[in-house]
Formats: C-alpha cells, sequence, structure tokens
C-alpha cells in the first residue's frame, strides 16, 4: 500500500510548521528590532554614568546598580529556601502524603499568582505590617522601615522566583542516583549526612540552574517593585536596604509612558531595553545549556 | 552501652535495631519540613493581607451613588476622541478624567445623594465607571472587567491556535534535532521580561498595527492583546507539548497500523488524546494573561471604555492596580478597592490554576489508565 500524499496533511502539516517558524521568527525580530535600536548609544560610558538634564542624556548605572542589588538580596532569601523546600519534596516527602502534595500545589499556584499580587503583598504585608510594627516597635513610631525601599522589594521578588527555585534544584535532586544514596547509607552515614555530603554536591548545577533561571526573572519583573521600592530617579546610589532604589525595568517603563518628552529619549529607552534584553537572555541561555547537560546525564 | 549484652560481643536485640535518636537529624528533619511549609504559608498570607486591605470598602455606610445614563454616553464620545491625540497610557489616562470632570460637573446638580463624599459602597463597585481620581469618585468595577476580557480574548485567540500548532509540529513532525531548537527557544521567549515585550509593543508593534489597518488610537485593546499573545505562547505551547508528548505510544503505533498517516494520527488520534491537558495549558495561558501588568500598563492605552469595538482603548484589572497604587492615599477608598481588584486577580487565577490541577490532572489520568489496562 503506497503512502497517500494529501492536499488536507500537506496543508495541516504546513500549518503547524508555520506556527512554529512564526514564534521562532518573532522572537529573532523582538531581539534584532530591540538591538538594532538599541546598539548606536550603547556603549561602556553608557553603563557607567549617571542620568543627566532629567534623565533626557547620560547613562544607566544606578539603574543597573539597583538591578543588582535587587537581584542578590533576592537570591540570598529566596535560594536557600528554595533549595530546602526542594530537598523536602524530593527526600522527605513520602509522594502520597497529602502535606507533601499541599506543598506542590502551593508551588504551582505561588507560580501562577500574576505578579502584581506580589506588589500588593509586599506592600500590605512587608511594608503595611511589618515594616510599620518594626518602626512602632523599634523607633517609636518614627518612619523608617514603613516606607518603600530596597529590602521590602528583594523579598517580595525573592517570594515570586521561590517556586523556580524549587523547580529547578527537586529535578536536579532527583538525578542524584539512587546507589549514591544507598552507598552512603550502607557505610553508616545518617540520612542528613547523606543529603549534605552526596544529594547536595551531586546537584550543584540544579541549584545553579535555578538561581540563574530566579535572577533572570526577578531582573526583568516589574510589577512586584512598582510600590514595595523602585524610584523613578535618585541622584546617589543606595547605600542601606533602608533605601529607595532605580531598576532597569522601571526605568523602562517610566521612560516610555511618563517621560518629559518620549521621542527624544527613544535611543536611551531602546539601549535600556537592548541591556535588560541581553541580560535576561544570556542568564536563561545559561541556564538552558546547563539544563540540558543535566538532562543528558540523567539519561 | 548500657546493655551487658552487647560488651561481649553484638548481638541484635529488639533495642539495638531500634533507631538511634540523634539530634542533629532531628532538627534537619524537622527543619526542612518546617521551611517546606513556607509556600502554603505565602499563598494563605497572600489571601490574608490582599482581602484584609480591601475589608474596609465593605464596612463603611452605604451612600448611593447615583449616575446619570445620558452623560456616560457622552463621556465615552470625549474619552475616545482624547485617545486619538495621546501615545502615552500614563498622559492618557489624565487626560480622560480631566475631560470627564466637566461633565462631572453636571452629573453633581442632578446628583444630590452624593455631596462629594469619598464613600464607595458594595452596590457602587458595579457601576460602569471608573473615575477614583474625581471630585465625586466613583469605582465601577465593570469597564475594568470588560476591558480585561475583551483583552484576554484577543490575546487568547491569537496565543492558543498559534501555541497549539506548534506544539503539534514539536511533537509529531519535526525532526529530532528541529525539536531540540524549536523547544529551548521558545522557553527562551518565556524568559523575556514583560516590560520588555510591554516595549516592543508600544514602540513597533503599535505603529506596524495603526499602518496596517489604518484605525486612529495607536495604543487599544489590539495591540495590547498581541502582545499579551507572545507573553501566553510559551505557557501553552510548553504545557501543551508535554500533554502530547505523554499520550502512549501504543496509541499512535495503533493508528498507524491500521492504515492511519501520519497527520491523521497527529490530528484525530494524537491531539484529542492530549485534549485535557491543552485545555489546561488555555487555562493557565489565560491566567497569565489576566494577571499581566507592564503590557497592560504600556500597550493598551488605558482608558476605562465599554465597548466591543477591538480597536479602542481598554484599562484592565492589574494595569489599574499598577498604575494607580503609586499614588493613592493609604488607607483612602480608593486603596481598598485596588486591593479588592487585587483579592479579585488572586481568587480567580487560584481557581483557574486549581480546575487546571485537579480536574484536568485527575482526567488525564483516567483516561490513559482506563483505556490502557
Amino acid at each position: 500500500m503506497s503512502k497517500r500524499k494529501s492536499i488536507t496533511g500537506g496543508l495541516f502539516i504546513g500549518a503547524t510548521a508555520f506556527s512554529a517558524f512564526l514564534i521562532i521568527a518573532i522572537i529573532i525580530l523582538l531581539l534584532v528590532v530591540i538591538i538594532i535600536g538599541g546598539k548606536g548609544t550603547f556603549s561602556w560610558e553608557f553603563l557607567t554614568a549617571f542620568p543627566e538634564d532629567g534623565m533626557m542624556k547620560g547613562g544607566i548605572f544606578p539603574a543597573i546598580y539597583g538591578t543588582v542589588l535587587l537581584v542578590l538580596i533576592m537570591s540570598i532569601a529566596a535560594v536557600p529556601f528554595g533549595t530546602i523546600t526542594a530537598l523536602y519534596l524530593a527526600e522527605y516527602a513520602h509522594e502520597k502524603s497529602i502535606l507533601a502534595q499541599t506543598i506542590r500545589f502551593a508551588v504551582r499556584t505561588l507560580a501562577t499568582v500574576p505578579s502584581i499580587i506580589f506588589g500588593l503583598f509586599g506592600l500590605g504585608f512587608f511594608i503595611k505590617f511589618v515594616g510599620s510594627g518594626m518602626d512602632d516597635v523599634f523607633l517609636g513610631g518614627q518612619l523608617k522601615w514603613g516606607q518603600p525601599n530596597i529590602l521590602w522589594a528583594s523579598l517580595t521578588m525573592a517570594l515570586l522566583t521561590l517556586p523556580v527555585v524549587i523547580v529547578s534544584v527537586e529535578e536536579a535532586i532527583r538525578t542524584v542516583p539512587r546507589e549514591m544514596r544507598e552507598a552512603s547509607l550502607a557505610l553508616g552515614a545518617t540520612k542528613w549526612e547523606t543529603i549534605k555530603r552526596i544529594v547536595i554536591p551531586g546537584s550543584r548545577s540544579g541549584i545553579m540552574t535555578g538561581t540563574i533561571l530566579a535572577v533572570s526573572r526577578g531582573a526583568g519583573e516589574v510589577a512586584p517593585i512598582l510600590f514595595t521600592g523602585a524610584a523613578y530617579y535618585l541622584a546617589t546610589l543606595p547605600t542601606s536596604v533602608s533605601d529607595q532604589f532605580m531598576n532597569l525595568g522601571y526605568h523602562i517603563y517610566i521612560m516610555a509612558t511618563q517621560s518629559a518628552n518620549v521621542d527624544q529619549t527613544l535611543p536611551i529607552q531602546f539601549a535600556t531595553t537592548m541591556v535588560l534584553l541581553l541580560l535576561t537572555f544570556t542568564l536563561n541561555l545559561a541556564a538552558v545549556i546547563i539544563r540540558a547537560q543535566l538532562r543528558r546525564k540523567a539519561k | 552501652m548500657d546493655n551487658p549484652k552487647e560488651t561481649s560481643g553484638f548481638v541484635f536485640s529488639k533495642e539495638s535495631l531500634k533507631k538511634k535518636f540523634r539530634l542533629s537529624e532531628f532538627l534537619s528533619e524537622k527543619i526542612i519540613t518546617g521551611v517546606a511549609f513556607l509556600s502554603i504559608a505565602i499563598i494563605v498570607l497572600i489571601f490574608f493581607f490582599v482581602f484584609r486591605e480591601s475589608l474596609p470598602i465593605f464596612s463603611q455606610q452605604k451612600a448611593v451613588v447615583k449616575v446619570e445614563h445620558a452623560e456616560k454616553q457622552e463621556q465615552y464620545g470625549v474619552a475616545a476622541d482624547s485617545t486619538q491625540t495621546n501615545s502615552s497610557g500614563q498622559e492618557q489616562y489624565g487626560v480622560t478624567s480631566n475631560d470627564t470632570m466637566m461633565i462631572e460637573d453636571q452629573a453633581r446638580e442632578v446628583d444630590t445623594v452624593v455631596h462629594g463624599s469619598d464613600r464607595a459602597t458594595a452596590k457602587s463597585l458595579l457601576g460602569k465607571q471608573w473615575l477614583p481620581v474625581s471630585d465625586n469618585p466613583r469605582y465601577g468595577l465593570i469597564p475594568l472587567f470588560v476591558g480585561t476580557l475583551k483583552i484576554t480574548l484577543i490575546a487568547i485567540l491569537f496565543a492558543a491556535p498559534i501555541a497549539i500548532l506548534a506544539a503539534l509540529f514539536s511533537a509529531a513532525f519535526a525532526p529530532y534535532w528541529l525539536r531540540e531548537i524549536i523547544k529551548p527557544a521558545i522557553e527562551l521567549l518565556a524568559g523575556f521580561p514583560s516590560v520588555v515585550i510591554g516595549f516592543f509593543a508600544l514602540m513597533v508593534m503599535a505603529s506596524f498595527f495603526q499602518n496596517l489597518f489604518g484605525y486612529d488610537g495607536r495604543l487599544n485593546a489590539f495591540v495590547g492583546g498581541v502582545a499579551m499573545a507572545l507573553a501566553a505562547i510559551p505557557i501553552i505551547f510548553t504545557i501543551t507539548e508535554d500533554a502530547l508528548t505523554a499520550v502512549p505510544k501504543t496509541y499512535t503505533e495503533a493508528s498507524l497500523a491500521l492504515g492511519a498517516t501520519r497527520w491523521q494520527t497527529a490530528l484525530f488520534v494524537t491531539l484529542p488524546a492530549a485534549t485535557p491537558g491543552i485545555f489546561a495549558a488555555i487555562l493557565l495561558g489565560i491566567g497569565r494573561i489576566f494577571g499581566e501588568t507592564m503590557i497592560a500598563l504600556m500597550a493598551t492605552g488605558n482608558a476605562a471604555m465599554i465597548g466591543i469595538n477591538p480597536f479602542e482603548s481598554v484599562r484592565t484589572l492589574a494595569a489599574t492596580i499598577g498604575a494607580e497604587m503609586a499614588e493613592v492615599v493609604f488607607g483612602d477608598t480608593h486603596y481598598n478597592v485596588l486591593f479588592l481588584i487585587g483579592a479579585l486577580l488572586f481568587v480567580f487565577t487560584f481557581s483557574l490554576n486549581a480546575v487546571a490541577e485537579f480536574y484536568v490532572k485527575g482526567k488525564l489520568v483516567k483516561r490513559f489508565q482506563g483505556k490502557q489496562s
């Protein structure tokens, strides 16, 4: 029986292929348009200078500094907690137990909660509840912590990126061969010793992937920090965690929608977008490559 | 070793086989379990705190807000005109509310009940006007809901077919090497910050579509919807692809053995078998679009209007929170209403996720296991 070539079949396969390539084409188009628009303004000076003339000229150094600080504090909070939760799910929890399933559901829910809700939560919980509470107790009502700052913004962002870390680390923990755990236990090591000496070192690349993905997500999200700490313009860099900060994504948003002269600053906007896009793109690419190697190893 | 039996050579006893209590083991297990609870705690806390800040609305005294229908019609006309001259979302909003102020003065003459009070009631939340910063604030959520639904519909109409077809290509037709390019590439799209997609929509797509269709307002629901489709495509693609590859090989093999071609197998066997998974993918895609803030803020024009025209400006629920929260007075009615919107968004995405999780997964498992055994 010969294979029948039908027009419908050809059209259908063509449509699926077209859709796939359309998505790839849009990705490339987006990258190319942003890079072409931004590369004229992009320079070493652009990265290291402060904005001048009411942000009409100059560089974006404070925004880069603020973003790096944000993801740093965020990682310090999110990575340990995410790793420990992943350890629980992979090593301690019984797969079918209600507790484990509830935690899994909570993690997935956390991953789908809109980022603006985290912003509201950061405002309602960290600033209004924890921050104001700290002011009342320690400073006698003097306003210091009960207002937006980089600490609250980072912690808000940490909640958002927690599921990213958990999922990556758990996947890596599961690639650590069972035999290695059993060998360790057979030699008399306890469960915690096995985790400390065998499981965590074995899943180091997964913890790294999780951190990279979390950093990339944290660097790009704007909605959670809109009212938890990001500032429009600051003449000085933040020196303490109770300071406000500038941020790349927020800078793009402000410049593109609220700046005095949108057209005149267009090159700066494109260059800033290019910096943010290339930053997150490189981080994600690194994560994809590490993960691909990890999966190959698992097979 | 106070057991005398053990001193004279090792003897297994009930006592010696018992798990020894070690403080470090005990502590590590308890701490790890405790931290794992954090995810649940965060969900509960989000729910609690977002709702808590919105509660005062319901405890306030009732003030009936009457709004004249005739004036509403006029107002939309003005709002639509003002959108044409502006390109930035923020500015536009200001202009819209300025224009409506004039009409508002007229409205107040008719509307003697209100006296410029800043009281929102559960009833006025169902109003058709969102005018939170006027002398006579009105917090009608209907235009925001309409705007959000409109943009979700547009975005999902673009995203779902493209993402599902692409997933089908990747899962059923593409050779292995091509698949290894498509999947990571779309994962990379998932990593694009939404502010970048919003910027791209605002600067590039808005002008492109304006030239293509020749409409007046540069920023509108259509542009925002297409931009949001870009954000939703990776989610729908990934979950659909997973669902398609999870279909047992025996299905496709049986179909091919019966003489069906590859495309017939893909379309009539694999795709229907994965329907629950695809349904879940679409639900999660909707959740993503529903809560998307930055793209909505930058590309939709942000004027709260009710209408079915896709080339009209809209204001979504999430964008309203994002645009107005930074400027409101803490503890104000406006502040509480914004938190209420947040709580509604949270409940909505939470339910979507729960449906995708429990209903769909149960169905998928039953379908594959039930038919196989």
